[in-house]
């Protein structure tokens, strides 16, 4: 696939219908990929991902937003707004970045208890499943933990 | 000069593909690889002869208690050790270093020194914490310069009366250094302080001759030079040895029981407490043999052609910075690309077929000491060859032009 399309589809990405739910976006994440003939294509996609990651407020890069995995470091960061998770987040790896990238994109702009109820088994059919293997130091097992973490902090407190 | 074609037939899983290319091998400092010579001698044992050992009157107990002791002494010849009883097995570098580290416990006092190197494996600096923790003795670290040579001046001005213990690595893992041991131990022993040196990353290299070293503990792993995971040694003189109190309490290292009172066994068994890896000792035995047969010297004179070439082709490479340039050093090269993390670099060489390591390689002070998160760390084994030096390079060029 040509890079200057890859930068297109990269562009649109964060542009989504809020309305859309974490499996619809999900399967258009899978759409997307599907696209690619090889790892190589799949990438570079990635890495453009990675580098249109809303990223997360420079106060909130504190050591309490750390997530250390052996060796790329991850912050990530949530806001409740309508009774939805928004989240900003950052690495300092691109590679993860671009997986951050993915994971918010299906994940923020939902409710708690929907992103609670979500899997993350898109990941493995884009192809990308080493990157989620709990055996790969780099702090993106940790971080899906901490996303449903905050999920189920603000829906206890939605249900308050 | 050796023959990599014949050697690299020696080892099935150099003939494997990794995501559909074949296999680049260049994470040796880690682990290496194991040829079929080792592979046999681990299906044999448990094929023929396992039996538990030093215990049981038949066959097989004594057969399996013979290989093992075998084992022993051809590690105590290849080390020139005195004595065959100076040889501990141990589950490994990590295990020898808390066994002395322990022993050391009774033998120090409040106010005591202990030495260590700053470019120590982060899981070695440890157990001297926390000896010095335990008896309130004091750490002291040997410095480097940038070229990741120790500030030997000022590890001179480090000893004195107080040091009990110097520790320090033959071979920095991270950096490849090969370190003025000779010296070290020679400065140590004129304040009266023991030496133990962890030869991990020497033993594939080089021949530690221990009674010419005059070292008073050495210790390796078996998986770093063909051999299997999980099994070690230590070796001490036997005055040192004699004077460390057992670390674990089991089977194999009591002479006599009662409730009131237990013997502890003579050396080696003493510190060999609980049944013994025995197929890893004999294997390790096998490993050792492998080597020896194909020899160091051609093994470090061609190991040295590799380094110099990898060197020279990767730094051709604009903004690719090399950490550990000392002098002396071995196959090890630990690089980093200007705004490049590590871990980006080493999941695109992966996808190529390449393994290398990435991250901090548990040396964070030394990373702390270069302000870099890791670097990518490429270590090359007698039976790499210069074409997978040029496939590195161009895994590298190819990541470059990905990540950047």
């Amino acid at each position: 696939m040509p890079k200057l399309l890859i930068g297109i589809i990269t562009c649109c990405n964060f542009v989504q219908n809020k309305a859309m739910e974490i499996k619809e976006i999900q399967e258009e994440i899978i759409d997307e990929f599907s696209m690619f003939d090889d790892w190589m294509q799949r990438y570079e996609y990635m890495i453009e991902l990675g580098k249109s990651l809303p990223l997360i407020k420079e106060e909130f890069k504190t050591d309490d937003n750390i997530i250390k995995g052996c060796q790329s470091k991850v912050w990530v960061h949530a806001e409740l707004e309508d009774n939805k998770l928004v989240f900003t987040a950052d690495s300092d790896a691109i590679i993860t970045k671009g997986i951050i990238a993915i994971l918010i994109r299906a994940f923020s702009n939902q409710k708690p208890q929907d992103i609670l109820d979500a899997d993350t088994e898109f990941i493995d059919e884009i192809g990308l499943k080493e990157h989620l293997s709990p055996t790969r130091a780099n702090g993106l097992v940790s971080m899906i933990k901490q996303l449903k973490l905050y999920a189920v902090a603000y829906q206890t407190q939605i249900e308050e | 000069m050796l023959d990599i074609k014949k050697i690299r037939e020696d080892f099935p899983i150099l003939k494997r593909q990794v995501n559909g290319k074949p296999l680049v091998y260049l994470d040796n400092a880690a682990t290496s690889q194991t040829p079929q010579q080792v592979i046999d001698a681990i299906v044999d044992y448990y094929q023929n002869y396992n039996a538990n050992i030093h215990r049981g009157v038949h066959t097989l107990s004594q057969e399996a208690t013979d290989k093992y002791e075998q084992a022993r002494l051809k590690i105590q010849k290849h080390f020139n050790a005195a004595k065959s009883y100076e040889i501990i097995f141990t589950s490994g570098t990590t295990h020898s270093i808390n066994l002395v580290a322990n022993g050391f416990s009774s033998l120090i006092k409040k106010g005591d020194e202990v030495i260590v190197s700053a470019m120590e494996h982060h899981s070695n600096i440890v157990p001297w914490q926390m000896l010095c923790e335990r008896t309130g003795a004091v750490l002291k670290v040997i410095p480097m310069n940038l070229d990741g040579e120790l500030l030997m001046d000022v590890y001179e001005d480090l000893l004195s009366d107080k040091t009990k213990l110097v520790f320090c690595n033959h071979i920095s893992n991270a950096l490849g250094t090969i370190n003025p041991i000779e010296e070290i131990i020679e400065k140590a022993h004129a304040v009266g302080a023991a030496v133990l040196i962890d030869g991990a990353q020497a033993t594939p290299h080089l021949v530690a001759d221990v009674q010419a070293l005059d070292v008073d503990f050495y210790t390796c792993s078996a998986h770093k030079i063909c051999g299997p995971t999980g099994v070690g040694m230590l070796y001490g003189k036997e005055e040192w040895l004699n004077k460390l109190p057992p670390y674990q309490g089991g089977g194999e290292m009591i002479a006599e029981v009662t409730f009131e009172k237990t013997t502890y066994a003579d050396l080696p068994h003493k510190f060999e407490a609980g049944t013994p890896n025995i197929c890893g000792g004999i294997a390790f035995g096998a490993a050792l043999d492998y080597m020896n047969a194909i020899g160091f010297e051609e093994i470090a004179k061609y190991e040295h052609e590799l380094l110099e070439y990898a060197t020279q082709e990767l730094l051709k490479i604009e903004g690719l910075k090399i950490y550990g340039t000392a002098k002396n050093k071995t196959s090890v090269i630990s690089f980093n690309i200007e705004g490049v993390h590590p871990y980006d670099m080493g999941s695109i060489l992966d996808k190529l077929g390449i393994a290398v390591r990435t991250g901090h390689h548990c040396a964070q002070p030394i990373m702390d000491f270069f302000k870099i998160p890791g670097t990518v760390r490429a270590s090359f084994a007698f039976y790499n060859t210069k074409e997978e030096v040029d496939v590195l390079v161009q895994g590298v060029l190819k990541a470059k032009s990905m990540l950047l």
